[in-house]
């Protein structure tokens, strides 16, 4: 038998770091040292922030080369990034700087271009925070699943995936406390995409899968 | 008695509230002291207004003091804020003399509160020299900025910078008006509170008696631009936009501001508009007092859509109230517009009158657009820019204040 699930919230908060970039070099430039809680923040944090449901691209970094620098190619292929295969940020980090080389060694144009307005970089803090609700049995989660806040979602099925030792969100790892007999809905939650999506539509397809799973 | 966040929940839904409740467990008994200039009039007041009952039913301390100072100190901070905007100003010895003799007068009236508290949010530069006279102090010290400080002139912003240096934290708007400080800079955008009579549901008998009062009507589409009678919200743009449109369409044009009595250049610019508007009697050119909500509010919604044709804009809240009443936005692509108005989902931003022109054209033969943005435009607000997720923000910004080197708090 599986301990309690312990059902958790978490709201973030966005802190300035006062670096910014008007050039593509120069965001290459300040991508090499800037703290890896900034990458993730451009990459994760729009889930969490202040924005429209349906973006056209997922990370900030995209955003900015496809509106500010004009560049849809490089848009193109930083939207690309999934950053849920990067366990290690700092992978994460390299992959980013690489596709940004690889544009400027393209484009003779490209590395002198000014920004139509300046990449801030941003990172975040994030406060936890428990909601006094337990879990016993898989049947009680399929039930609350579709009453989570945008921020359970978050912390339990994103943000789990830095915490836990195999990269798993947190629903997933409590199903295979009870051995075997969920597996097959934890295989169906694997395929489950995190990244293109809002963190209400991925409310609803966990809460659909559970649905699927638990009802037969 | 938790009226005012049951009045809360009914708009933005229990799982809101409920995560308010729990986050400010971790705060429970926490002494806040919330200091600016002023009780009544401008937008510090009106969030403030809300925000201390709501931190106090959630179980926080919260109280508001507000600083007292001469007219000379008004006249000060007051050159203060347009220096911090830009302006070149030149503030006299004398002046800043007055002001430190202020902040001390008050921080022997306050000495106790401010030093006493676990956490003093400080707004704006009219008190933010408190900091240095309350020595004792035992809490954690905030400096709120409310205003656009990304250009700022030089000489005052370093005579500031003196004093703000030395809080633990500061807050901002947006990135963009970020200025390098030596403690964490956090971000929070503002927010309009939908229960305020700028916001609140009026009756359609209301909306009538508007229509009436302003000779506007009701059979031909009305658009609106809410904003002070200044350069840079370009309402002469807006009345060549009108115009350009008006050769296809019949419509009525309200440009609605508050007075602009200490305000030459204002003046100037309302006296070109009235000049502008001269022998069209669609355009309304309507100059209310600023304390007139309900007739803002009315306007926003008797409008078909509603302009905010900035070449130059801070957030822009006028942009968040018309976006709450259900109307789509025209807006410049300028500022906090840019956050709020997504072009071709909840509006469309523009550069030019004859851009503006173009989309007022296509929204007022395309009804179905036109109903579809300014539905997708309230749920935008619902979800980002009321008051309850301002509150969030500062709760969260509370707790991470106290660990402010980590990047992950999870207090047991």
């Amino acid at each position: 038998m599986a301990e309690a699930f312990t059902l958790k919230d978490c709201a973030l908060i966005a802190i300035a770091t006062g670096q910014q970039a008007q050039t593509l070099r120069e965001l290459r430039d300040r991508l090499e040292t800037t703290q890896l809680s900034c990458i993730y923040y451009h990459f994760w944090g729009g889930l969490l922030r202040p924005r429209f449901d349906d973006p056209e691209f997922q990370n900030d970094f995209a955003i900015w080369a496809r509106h500010s620098i004009h560049d849809k190619p490089l848009a193109e292929r930083l939207a690309l990034i999934d950053p849920t295969h990067f366990h290690d940020l700092e992978n994460l980090r390299r992959e980013l700087i690489d596709i940004i080389e690889e544009r400027l060694d393209e484009s003779e144009l490209l590395p002198w271009a000014r920004a139509s307005q300046r990449f801030y970089f941003v990172r975040s803090q994030i406060v936890v925070f428990d909601t006094d609700r337990r879990v016993h049995e898989p049947g009680e989660l399929k039930a609350l699943i579709p009453h989570l806040s945008a921020g359970s979602v978050f912390y339990h099925f994103i943000d789990a995936r830095r915490r836990t030792p195999f990269g798993n969100d947190d629903f997933s790892e409590w199903l295979l406390g009870f051995k075997e007999k969920y597996r097959a809905l934890v295989d169906r939650i694997a395929i489950i995409d995190p990244y293109f999506t809002t963190l209400v539509d991925l409310r609803q397809e966990l809460a659909g899968v559970f649905e699927e799973y638990l009802s037969t | 008695m938790a009226e005012l966040l049951t009045e809360y929940e009914k708009i933005v839904g229990p799982e809101v509230i409920d995560q308010l409740r729990q986050l400010a467990k971790l705060l429970a008994g926490m002494n806040v002291v919330h200091v600016n200039s002023t009780k009544e009039g401008g937008g510090v007041a009106e969030i403030l207004h809300r925000i201390i009952p709501l931190k106090n039913e959630l179980g926080l301390t919260a109280r508001w003091e507000v600083i007292t100072g001469d007219r000379d100190f008004y006249q000060c901070t007051k050159l203060m804020h347009n220096a911090l905007q830009g302006n070149r100003v030149n503030i006299s010895g004398a002046m800043l003399k007055n002001y430190e003799k202020t902040a001390q007068e008050n921080a022997e009236r306050l000495r106790e509160v401010l030093e006493g508290a676990d956490m003093v949010f400080i707004h704006d530069p009219q008190p933010a020299a408190l900091i240095r006279l309350c020595n004792a102090r035992r809490g954690k010290w905030i400096w709120r900025c409310h205003i656009d400080v990304s250009h700022p002139y030089r000489g005052v912003w370093k005579y500031l910078r003196e004093h703000i240096k030395g809080y633990d934290a500061s807050i901002w708007s947006l990135s963009e008006y970020v200025q390098p400080l030596p403690h964490p800079l956090y971000l929070i955008a503002p927010s309009i509170d939908p229960l305020s009579s700028k916001n609140i549901k009026l009756s359609d008998e209301d909306l009538a008696k508007t229509r009436t009062k302003y000779g506007l009507d009701p059979s031909r589409p009305i658009i609106t631009q809410v904003s002070r009678f200044d350069r840079f919200k370009d309402p002469i743009g807006v009345i060549h936009s009108y115009r350009l449109v008006k050769e296809f369409l019949p419509l009525q044009l309200v440009l609605a501001g508050g007075g602009a009595t200490d305000d030459p250049e204002g003046e100037e610019v309302l006296a070109q508009v009235r000049s502008g508007a001269e022998g069209d009697p669609d355009i309304h050119v309507l100059l209310l007092p600023p304390d007139d909500h309900l007739t803002i509010n009315a306007l926003q919604r008797i409008s078909d859509i509603v302009l905010q044709k900035s070449t130059r804009e801070g957030f822009g809240l006028t942009v968040t109230e018309a976006m709450w009443k259900g109307k789509p936005v025209i807006g410049g692509d300028t500022g906090g517009i840019r956050l709020q108005v997504i072009n071709h989902h909840t509006g469309f931003l523009v550069n030019t009158p004859e851009g503006a022109a173009l989309r007022i054209r296509y929204l007022l033969k395309r009804r179905d657009k036109l109903l579809e943005m300014g539905s997708k435009a309230r749920q935008f607000v619902l979800e980002n820019f009321l008051i309850t997720r301002h509150l969030r923000e500062y709760l969260t910004l509370m707790v991470a204040v106290m660990f402010e080197h980590e990047d992950r708090i999870e207090p047991q």
